[in-house]
Formats: structure tokens, sequence, C-alpha cells
């Protein structure tokens, strides 16, 4: 009984890459993993302990860590208190769930609809593209910020809600995590396909789309954290206040709030990271399997 | 009529690939390429703001080069530290990292690969609020008060205004956040590789952990470590605001955290010298290119 108890978790199968279950050899990766995820978890703990503090625990000196009385009072503090114009948090959170959504929902529809062409048409400057595509990865965007303000003062972009979504739709990482997997979509169902007759649209639509769901998925992940921890276009290129979102709001909370104001504004700064933090997290638990099968096709070729 | 049919026939053959390209193309172009090549172009002109850029040719990059002190002494070797050990440093991390969660099974791997990418969720912005309380610099901050507790210093430290140590916080707080989509590629990766490779590995005599991973692992998984190694080239350079973000001011103090993009933001939006900021920005654009190129060379050498 318990020899086979024994073999059941220590066996060959549970060795190596991917194991069964749990292998004596297993313990020293425990031993550094565990740690490292607690000193990784810490500032993520944090958060959201100091979100539920009440004033008088958030400036207890010595600080301590964990909150003793939570409260939901910075919650409160944070929707009930206006910005300096006017305007409710319940504005920005608004404007940057529209962003967001939208965000998500062009970015698949723009980016797979390249990745389908890229993929599976015949073009002459197809190759040429895919290849300028792949440069445009090592893109880092705050090395162009000067230009790519220039161009959107001369676009009329400025102060308007399409500023949050035209300049970061274009993802290159998208386009080639999405090409690569429908490079994996045998060509034989496209053919059987168009010899039934179907349009480009139908075989996007129809075979392409379901196929690539995964890679459709870590698109939408990603995209969803590009455009929801996003403060940089609020602060760069709205000044219209109740144009901005709601990481900008949180950035104000943080460099403006001074004396008194400053007790109520860190409690409220951490009821306002833990309301960003949330939705990343749980997006990111529903997807994640998705996730790692379209990583395993990743790959530069 | 020759050139409506040629016209048609490109319409029939190659007009329906562009037609489900074009909207990406347009987006790719406007806020991409033209970008990019408006930096290269400004580069080469004194650009205030308020006058029309005026052509002076090489002049910024000479001056760069020659007369710009604060670049030579402070901000090239700060981010070529930043970048030397974020970069390989976070690199080689996420790739032990991935492969140790390769050996567990599927319930703790997945554990710990949200708790590690979890960072990389988190808003900048969001972190600044927490990086500055547990780094702050009087008694009431979280790493001063756990080392005077302990009786290890005596005094509170001004953990972020200090140059000597600004530096190596920004390295911390960057490798904590670094474990991205380079990481989950890598673990995928990792799992991917077919069991039998191991197999007639063993075979053929290999013995350790070790040599188990550069001559099975690593090989088998080429195409994720390149990805995995772009990211990282890219995450590092971008990774430049963190100095700002942590001191709360640009320049960071005495310069100690300034890397290439902070001194691209302090002149260009500063001191509105946007020309001498795009030559800057161009020296930044071919950095993290040749960085990239090296990485490709390294992993997709013709075996």
């Amino acid at each position: 009984m318990k020899r086979s108890w024994f073999r059941r978790w220590t066996g060959v199968a549970n060795r190596g890459i991917n194991p069964q279950g749990f292998h004596v050899s297993q313990i020293p990766f425990y031993l550094v993993l565990l740690p490292l995820s607690v000193f990784m978890l810490l500032p993520i703990v944090y958060i959201v302990s100091s979100a539920f503090k009440p004033p008088d625990e958030l400036f207890a000196y010595p600080p301590r860590f964990w909150v003793v009385n939570p409260t939901l009072k910075n919650l409160r503090d944070l929707f009930a208190r206006m910005a300096t114009a006017g305007i409710p948090a319940s504005r920005y959170l608004f404007n940057s769930l529209m962003v967001t959504a939208t965000m998500v929902l062009a970015s698949i529809a723009v980016g797979s609809t390249a990745a389908y062409a890229l993929s599976k048409k015949r073009f002459r400057l197809k190759a040429t593209l895919f290849a300028i595509n792949t440069v445009a990865l090592m893109f880092v965007p705050i090395a162009v910020t000067i230009p790519r303000f220039l161009i959107i003062v001369r676009l009329g972009l400025l102060d308007s809600f399409w500023v949050h979504i035209l300049p970061g739709l274009a993802m290159p990482v998208g386009l080639f995590l999405l090409k690569q997997f429908m490079d994996a979509v045998p060509d034989e169902i496209i053919e059987a396909a168009q010899i039934d007759g179907a349009s480009d649209w139908q075989i996007y639509r129809r075979i392409i789309l379901p196929m690539v769901r995964p890679a459709i998925a870590t698109l939408a992940i990603l995209t969803f954290q590009a455009a929801w921890n996003n403060a940089e276009t609020s602060a760069l290129y709205i000044n219209n206040e109740s144009l901005k979102t709601f990481p900008y709001y949180l950035s104000t909370l943080t460099t403006t709030a001074t004396g008194a104001n400053a007790v109520a504004g860190q409690g409220m700064a951490a009821a306002a990271a833990l309301i960003l933090f949330l939705p990343n997290l749980i997006m990111f638990i529903i997807l994640q399997s998705q996730v790692m099968s379209t990583m395993s096709h990743s790959g530069l070729k | 009529m020759p050139t409506s049919s040629a016209l048609r026939k490109w319409l029939y053959h190659e007009g329906n690939a562009y037609a489900f390209l074009w909207p990406y193309a347009l987006l790719f172009i406007t806020f991409i390429v033209i970008p990019v090549a408006a930096a290269i172009g400004l580069s080469f002109t004194f650009f205030d703001t308020i006058q029309a850029p005026r052509y002076i040719g090489l002049r910024n990059y000479i001056t760069l080069v020659t007369q710009d002190d604060i670049f030579m002494r402070y901000v090239l070797p700060n981010t070529i530290r930043f970048a030397v050990i974020v970069g390989p440093g976070g690199y080689a991390l996420a790739f032990l990292l991935a492969w140790m969660l390769a050996q567990l099974p599927r319930l703790p791997r997945t554990l710990f690969a949200l708790i590690l990418y979890s960072p990389s969720m988190t808003a900048s912005v969001a972190m600044a609020v927490v990086w500055r309380t547990l780094f702050s610099g009087d008694q009431t901050g979280y790493l001063n008060s756990f080392l005077m507790g302990l009786g290890i210093v005596q005094e509170p430290i001004q953990w972020l205004q200090s140059p000597q140590y600004l530096m190596t916080i920004m390295i911390l707080v960057t490798l904590w956040s670094s474990m991205g989509i380079g990481f989950l590629a890598m673990l995928a990766g990792i799992l991917d590789i077919s069991p039998d490779l191991y197999e007639a590995a063993a075979l053929d005599g290999l013995k350790s952990r070790w040599q188990e991973i550069f001559y099975i692992t690593i090989p088998a998984m080429k195409p994720q470590m390149l990805f995995g190694a772009v990211m990282a080239i890219v995450g590092t350079f971008q990774a430049g605001a963190i100095g700002v973000t942590l001191s709360g001011s640009n320049p960071t103090p005495q310069y100690a955290g300034q890397l290439i993009v902070n001194h691209i933001e302090d002149y260009g939006f500063l001191r509105y010298e946007m020309g001498y900021a795009a030559a800057v920005s161009v020296v930044l654009l071919l950095m993290v290119w040749f960085f990239a190129r090296l990485a490709n060379r390294l992993f997709l050498s013709k075996d």
C-alpha cells in the first residue's frame, strides 16, 4: 500500500519536462521558486493591502504591511472625489473602458485581416512587408515621441477620442503572432473551401478566425494590457479633462497630492492601483491556457 | 486596352490581398514608418518647435559625440550598465525560471507562471505609488523601517534620491517586471519539445542537466529563444522611464539614473531642442536594431 503510493508520486513519469505528478527531484525547484514568488508578489500584495487600509494604518509608524481593520473608505473616497476640473473618477473609468474595448476589438480586426493576407494570399510585396513588420517588432515608441506628436497634430487628432485608439492599433507583435499561427493552418482546407466557392471573406471569417482562436486571445490580452494601463496618451495628446483615462487620473493622484491631501491621496491611489490591476489579472487567468498555446508558435523564422 | 486588363488581372490576383491588408498598412505607415522617417529627417536639422526646421547636416550628431558632456559622462554609461544587466540578466533569468517551471506538474506550474508574470500586468503609474512608499526616504519607508528594526542602518537612507542607490533600485524594479511574453514564449517552447529527444540523448550518453539544456533544450526551441531575446531587448530600452518615475524628477538626481530615453525627453520636451532630441532618438533606434541583429545572429545561425 505504502509502496504503491510512493511509486505513484515518484515514478519515472514524474521526472523531467512536463511531469504528471510530484517527484523528489522537483524539490530544489520549489525551494527556489517559492521564496522568489513571495518576493515577486510582495508589491502586489502591498497594493491590495493598502487599498483597504484606514488612514491611521496607512501612516502608522513603524509602517505595517498587512491591513488590520480593512475598510472600503478609500474606494468610496475615490469615487466621491471630483478631479480639479469637476470630473468624477467614474468618468475616467468609463473613458478607459470605452478606449480599451474599442482598442481590443479594432486591433483584432485590423491585425487578423492583415495577418490573413500575409499568411495565405500570394502577392508580390508579401515577403518584403512581413520583413518590415519583423523589423518594426524592435520599434521603441518613446524614441519617436516627437515626430509622432507632430503627426498627430497634423492629422487633427489632438483632443479627440480617436487619439487613444489609432496610434496603438498597428501592433507588430500582434500581427507577427497571428501570422505564425495562420501559417500552421493547412492550405488544403482553404483550397477545398475555394473549390466549394467560398470567397476570401468567407474563408477568413469561417475557417481562419475559428482556427486561430488562441492567437486572437493572446492579442486581446496584449492589447488589453497596453490600452488599459496607458497613461501617456492622456498626458501627451489630451487637454480636455473629460477625455482622459483612469491611469492618467491615478498618476495625478500620486503626483499632485500634497499636505492634508497626501494622506487621503495615498489611500485613494492604492485603491485606484488595485482597480487598474484586477482586470488585467482576471483577463489573464481566463485566457492563460490559450496564451500558452500561442506562445509555442511564437518563433521568429 | 492593355492597361485596364492588366489592372483587372492585378486586382484579381493581388487586389484581394491588399483589401485585407490596407487598414493595418495605413496605420502602420502613419504611426510607425513615418515617425521613424521623420525622426531621421529631423535629426539633421535645428528645430525649436517655433521656427521651421533648418538643415544643419550632421551637426547634431557631432555635438552629441564631442560636446554633450552629460550624454558621454552619465547617460551612455548608465544606459549600457542598465542594459547589460537588465537585458542579458533578465533574459537568462526568464529562461532559467521557465526551465524550472517546465519540470513541475501542471497546477503548480500554472500558479507560479501566473505569479511571475503578474508584475508585467501592472501599470507603471500604479507601481510608482508602491515603489515610492517601499523605498521612501524617511523612517516611515518600509525598507528603512525594516533595516533600522534589524539594526543594519542607524539613519534612514534616501534610497531614491541618492545617486549610489538609484541605479541599483532601477535595475531591481525592472528585473522584477521582466517576466513578460518572452518568458511565456520560452516556457511554451520548452514544454513543446518532444520527450523522445531527451530519451534519445540519454541513450547517447548525455548525463548532466546542463548538457541537456545546452545540447537539447536550447537548440530545439531556437525560435522561442529568439522571440524572447527580441522582447528582452525592446523591453530593456523601453524601461527607460523608470528612473524618472522612481525619483520623481527629470533629470534624475545628479544624473544617476539618466538613460537615453530620459535624455530625449529632457531635450525634446523640457528644452524644446527637437532636432537634437531626434538625433538622440535615432541613436537609440540604431542601438536597439544592432542588438536585435546580434540576437538574430546568435539564434538563427545555420546549423
